[in-house]
Protein backbone atom coordinates (compact mmCIF):
# COMPACT_ATOMS: atom_id res chain seq x y z
CA UNK A 1 0.00 0.00 0.00
CA UNK A 2 2.90 2.75 0.93
CA UNK A 3 4.77 1.56 -2.52
CA UNK A 4 1.64 1.67 -4.65
CA UNK A 5 0.72 4.99 -2.72
CA UNK A 6 4.25 6.75 -3.92
CA UNK A 7 4.07 5.22 -7.39
CA UNK A 8 1.00 7.28 -7.29
CA UNK A 9 2.67 10.24 -5.92
CA UNK A 10 5.08 10.20 -8.69
CA UNK A 11 2.54 9.76 -11.68
CA UNK A 12 0.54 12.33 -10.39
CA UNK A 13 3.69 14.97 -9.82
CA UNK A 14 4.43 14.02 -13.47
CA UNK A 15 1.27 15.15 -14.92
CA UNK A 16 1.03 18.16 -13.00
CA UNK A 17 4.76 19.13 -14.57
CA UNK A 18 3.65 17.88 -17.62
CA UNK A 19 0.51 20.42 -17.07
CA UNK A 20 2.42 22.97 -16.29
CA UNK A 21 4.67 22.70 -19.27
CA UNK A 22 2.45 22.62 -21.96
CA UNK A 23 -0.54 24.74 -21.09
CA UNK A 24 -0.62 28.65 -21.68
CA UNK A 25 -3.38 29.40 -19.72
CA UNK A 26 -2.08 30.96 -16.12
CA UNK A 27 -5.30 29.20 -14.38
CA UNK A 28 -4.44 25.61 -15.38
CA UNK A 29 -1.27 26.22 -14.75
CA UNK A 30 -1.88 27.15 -11.24
CA UNK A 31 -4.06 24.20 -11.29
CA UNK A 32 -1.45 21.67 -12.32
CA UNK A 33 0.75 23.62 -9.53
CA UNK A 34 -1.81 21.99 -7.28
CA UNK A 35 -2.30 18.72 -8.64
CA UNK A 36 1.76 18.57 -7.87
CA UNK A 37 1.18 19.87 -4.05
CA UNK A 38 -0.93 17.42 -3.76
CA UNK A 39 1.17 14.61 -5.24
CA UNK A 40 3.97 15.50 -2.40
CA UNK A 41 1.32 15.32 0.15
CA UNK A 42 0.10 12.09 -1.04
CA UNK A 43 3.89 10.92 -0.39
CA UNK A 44 4.19 12.69 2.87
CA UNK A 45 1.16 11.10 4.44
CA UNK A 46 2.04 7.59 3.07
CA UNK A 47 5.86 8.17 4.13
CA UNK A 48 3.99 9.00 7.98
CA UNK A 49 2.59 5.46 7.75
CA UNK A 50 6.65 4.29 7.96
CA UNK A 51 7.97 7.35 10.39
CA UNK A 52 5.38 8.38 12.24
CA UNK A 53 2.65 11.32 12.33
CA UNK A 54 5.29 14.31 11.67
CA UNK A 55 4.41 13.93 7.76
CA UNK A 56 1.34 14.39 8.67
CA UNK A 57 1.57 18.02 10.44
CA UNK A 58 3.76 18.96 7.18
CA UNK A 59 0.91 18.05 5.29
CA UNK A 60 -1.67 20.28 7.44
CA UNK A 61 1.22 23.37 6.57
CA UNK A 62 1.65 22.26 3.21
CA UNK A 63 -2.02 22.73 2.71
CA UNK A 64 -2.16 26.30 4.40
CA UNK A 65 0.54 27.25 2.39
CA UNK A 66 -1.00 26.23 -0.65
CA UNK A 67 -3.79 28.35 0.37
CA UNK A 68 -1.82 31.31 0.66
CA UNK A 69 -0.38 30.87 -2.48
CA UNK A 70 -3.81 30.40 -4.42
CA UNK A 71 -5.20 33.69 -3.08
CA UNK A 72 -1.82 35.99 -4.05
CA UNK A 73 -1.65 34.19 -7.79
CA UNK A 74 -5.13 34.37 -8.05
CA UNK A 75 -4.89 37.88 -7.24
CA UNK A 76 -1.91 38.70 -9.24
CA UNK A 77 -4.06 36.94 -12.32
CA UNK A 78 -6.83 39.36 -11.86
CA UNK A 79 -4.78 42.32 -12.26
CA UNK A 80 -2.54 41.22 -14.99
CA UNK A 81 -5.81 40.19 -16.82
CA UNK A 82 -7.21 44.00 -16.04
CA UNK A 83 -3.94 44.78 -17.55
CA UNK A 84 -3.76 42.80 -21.03
CA UNK A 85 -7.62 41.47 -21.28
CA UNK A 86 -6.05 37.90 -21.28
CA UNK A 87 -4.39 34.96 -19.40
CA UNK A 88 -2.89 33.47 -21.80
CA UNK A 89 0.72 33.38 -20.90
CA UNK A 90 2.68 33.93 -23.87
CA UNK A 91 1.06 37.41 -24.18
CA UNK A 92 3.32 38.35 -21.22
CA UNK A 93 6.66 38.67 -22.58
CA UNK A 94 7.60 41.84 -20.58
CA UNK A 95 10.79 39.56 -18.52
CA UNK A 96 12.03 37.43 -21.60
CA UNK A 97 15.00 38.10 -23.30
CA UNK B 1 -10.79 -5.26 -0.19
CA UNK B 2 -8.69 -2.54 0.58
CA UNK B 3 -6.32 -2.72 -2.41
CA UNK B 4 -9.31 -3.00 -4.63
CA UNK B 5 -10.76 0.14 -3.56
CA UNK B 6 -7.28 1.92 -3.29
CA UNK B 7 -6.73 0.85 -7.14
CA UNK B 8 -10.73 2.05 -8.27
CA UNK B 9 -9.49 5.27 -6.50
CA UNK B 10 -5.64 5.31 -7.85
CA UNK B 11 -7.35 4.63 -11.33
CA UNK B 12 -9.87 7.78 -10.90
CA UNK B 13 -7.06 10.62 -9.52
CA UNK B 14 -4.97 9.39 -12.73
CA UNK B 15 -7.70 9.56 -15.47
CA UNK B 16 -9.15 13.02 -13.77
CA UNK B 17 -5.30 14.61 -13.70
CA UNK B 18 -4.69 13.87 -17.27
CA UNK B 19 -8.58 15.44 -17.93
CA UNK B 20 -7.57 18.94 -15.57
CA UNK B 21 -4.35 19.07 -18.46
CA UNK B 22 -6.23 18.22 -21.59
CA UNK B 23 -9.31 19.41 -20.96
CA UNK B 24 -9.64 22.38 -22.92
CA UNK B 25 -12.49 24.77 -21.08
CA UNK B 26 -11.29 25.82 -17.60
CA UNK B 27 -14.35 25.06 -15.88
CA UNK B 28 -14.03 21.48 -16.62
CA UNK B 29 -10.42 21.41 -16.26
CA UNK B 30 -11.75 22.84 -12.55
CA UNK B 31 -14.26 20.21 -11.70
CA UNK B 32 -11.36 17.24 -13.28
CA UNK B 33 -9.41 18.79 -10.32
CA UNK B 34 -12.20 18.76 -7.70
CA UNK B 35 -12.31 14.27 -8.77
CA UNK B 36 -8.94 14.32 -8.53
CA UNK B 37 -9.06 15.79 -4.68
CA UNK B 38 -11.87 13.80 -4.10
CA UNK B 39 -10.20 10.54 -4.85
CA UNK B 40 -7.07 11.45 -3.18
CA UNK B 41 -9.02 11.99 0.30
CA UNK B 42 -9.97 8.30 -0.10
CA UNK B 43 -6.54 7.58 -0.50
CA UNK B 44 -5.84 9.54 2.76
CA UNK B 45 -8.48 7.53 4.77
CA UNK B 46 -7.02 4.36 3.28
CA UNK B 47 -3.56 5.27 5.17
CA UNK B 48 -5.17 5.88 8.07
CA UNK B 49 -4.93 9.77 8.05
CA UNK B 50 -8.92 10.34 9.07
CA UNK B 51 -8.49 14.13 9.81
CA UNK B 52 -6.37 15.28 6.44
CA UNK B 53 -8.82 13.57 4.63
CA UNK B 54 -11.56 15.60 5.66
CA UNK B 55 -9.37 19.17 5.30
CA UNK B 56 -8.51 17.85 1.96
CA UNK B 57 -12.55 17.47 1.23
CA UNK B 58 -13.42 21.03 2.84
CA UNK B 59 -10.07 23.15 2.37
CA UNK B 60 -9.08 21.89 -0.85
CA UNK B 61 -11.79 20.77 -2.56
CA UNK B 62 -14.14 22.98 -0.95
CA UNK B 63 -12.59 26.78 -0.37
CA UNK B 64 -9.57 26.90 -2.69
CA UNK B 65 -11.74 24.92 -5.77
CA UNK B 66 -14.52 27.38 -4.81
CA UNK B 67 -11.67 30.45 -5.26
CA UNK B 68 -10.54 29.33 -8.88
CA UNK B 69 -14.25 28.98 -10.03
CA UNK B 70 -14.96 32.80 -8.47
CA UNK B 71 -11.83 34.11 -10.47
CA UNK B 72 -12.77 32.30 -13.78
CA UNK B 73 -16.37 33.19 -13.69
CA UNK B 74 -15.37 36.52 -12.71
CA UNK B 75 -13.00 37.13 -15.74
CA UNK B 76 -15.54 35.28 -17.93
CA UNK B 77 -13.37 32.21 -19.13
CA UNK B 78 -15.96 29.50 -18.80
CA UNK B 79 -16.85 30.26 -22.46
CA UNK B 80 -15.27 30.41 -26.16
CA UNK B 81 -12.00 28.77 -24.56
CA UNK B 82 -9.40 29.09 -27.40
CA UNK B 83 -7.11 25.80 -27.56
CA UNK B 84 -3.62 26.44 -25.49
CA UNK B 85 -1.38 23.17 -26.21
CA UNK B 86 2.10 24.03 -26.74
CA UNK B 87 4.12 22.17 -29.81
CA UNK B 88 4.07 19.02 -30.37
CA UNK B 89 8.07 18.17 -30.00
CA UNK B 90 8.06 20.31 -26.73
CA UNK B 91 5.23 18.51 -25.16
CA UNK B 92 6.81 14.74 -26.43
CA UNK B 93 10.15 15.94 -25.09
CA UNK B 94 9.47 17.35 -21.51
CA UNK B 95 6.55 13.97 -21.26
CA UNK B 96 9.74 12.01 -22.02
CA UNK B 97 11.97 13.85 -19.69
CA UNK B 98 10.45 14.16 -16.58
CA UNK B 99 8.47 11.23 -17.39
CA UNK B 100 11.49 9.09 -17.23
CA UNK B 101 13.11 10.65 -14.07
CA UNK B 102 9.62 9.20 -12.28
CA UNK B 103 9.89 5.50 -13.98
CA UNK B 104 13.94 5.62 -12.45
CA UNK B 105 11.92 6.62 -9.12
CA UNK B 106 8.85 4.45 -8.80
CA UNK B 107 11.74 1.56 -9.85
CA UNK B 108 13.59 2.49 -6.43
CA UNK B 109 10.54 2.56 -4.70
CA UNK B 110 9.37 -1.25 -6.32
CA UNK B 111 12.97 -2.22 -4.99
CA UNK B 112 13.63 -4.89 -2.00
CA UNK B 113 13.08 -3.45 1.34
CA UNK B 114 12.58 0.38 -0.23
CA UNK B 115 9.49 0.79 2.38
CA UNK B 116 8.37 -1.49 4.57
CA UNK B 117 4.55 -1.78 5.56
CA UNK B 118 4.97 -2.85 9.74
CA UNK B 119 7.24 -0.43 11.18
CA UNK B 120 7.45 1.86 14.18
CA UNK B 121 5.95 4.86 12.60
CA UNK B 122 2.55 3.53 11.44
CA UNK B 123 2.44 1.42 14.62
CA UNK B 124 2.63 5.18 16.62
CA UNK B 125 0.46 6.66 14.38
CA UNK B 126 -2.35 4.05 15.67
CA UNK B 127 -1.48 3.94 19.15
CA UNK B 128 -2.10 7.75 18.96
CA UNK B 129 -4.66 7.72 17.18
CA UNK B 130 -6.40 5.07 19.50
CA UNK B 131 -5.73 7.04 22.41
CA UNK B 132 -6.36 10.73 21.74
CA UNK B 133 -8.72 10.32 18.70
CA UNK B 134 -8.33 11.40 14.77
CA UNK B 135 -8.05 14.97 15.44
CA UNK B 136 -5.79 14.61 18.62
CA UNK B 137 -3.40 12.19 17.63
CA UNK B 138 -2.52 15.32 14.73
CA UNK B 139 -2.83 17.89 17.05
CA UNK B 140 -0.25 16.74 20.03
CA UNK B 141 2.29 17.29 17.50
CA UNK B 142 0.94 20.47 16.00
CA UNK B 143 0.79 22.41 19.07
CA UNK B 144 3.82 20.93 21.09
CA UNK B 145 6.79 20.11 19.18
CA UNK B 146 5.39 22.73 15.93
CA UNK B 147 3.97 25.00 17.97
CA UNK B 148 6.12 28.25 16.63
CA UNK B 149 5.95 27.33 12.83
CA UNK B 150 2.21 26.87 13.26
CA UNK B 151 2.12 30.39 14.88
CA UNK B 152 3.82 31.03 11.53
CA UNK B 153 1.50 29.91 9.40
CA UNK B 154 -1.11 32.35 11.12
CA UNK B 155 1.10 35.21 10.11
CA UNK B 156 1.68 33.90 6.68
CA UNK B 157 -2.26 34.05 5.94
CA UNK B 158 -2.73 37.41 7.56
CA UNK B 159 0.19 38.45 4.94
CA UNK B 160 -1.63 36.67 2.28
CA UNK B 161 -4.82 38.29 2.84
CA UNK B 162 -3.45 42.12 2.97
CA UNK B 163 -1.54 41.22 -0.33
CA UNK B 164 -4.36 39.39 -2.14
CA UNK B 165 -6.53 42.94 -1.09
CA UNK B 166 -3.92 45.13 -2.53
CA UNK B 167 -3.07 43.23 -5.64
CA UNK B 168 -6.62 43.03 -6.45
CA UNK B 169 -7.24 46.51 -6.14
CA UNK B 170 -7.97 48.85 -8.49
CA UNK B 171 -6.25 52.20 -7.92
CA UNK B 172 -2.92 50.64 -5.83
Amino acid sequence: MITDSLVLSAILFVVGTFGVLIRRNAIIMFLCIELQLNAVNLAFVAFSRMWGMDGQVFVFFVMTVAAAEAAVGLAIIISIFRHYETVDVSNFNVLKW
Amino acid sequence: MIDIVFYVLAAVAIGSSFGVVVAKNPVGSLLFAVTTLGSLAGVFVLLEAHFLAAIQIIVYAGAIMVLFLFVIMLLNLGHDAPGDLRGGVFALLSFAVIGSMAGLLARQLRGEGATESLTAGGQAIDLAMAEHGAVGAIAQPLYTTYVVPFEITGILLLVAIVGALALAKRHV
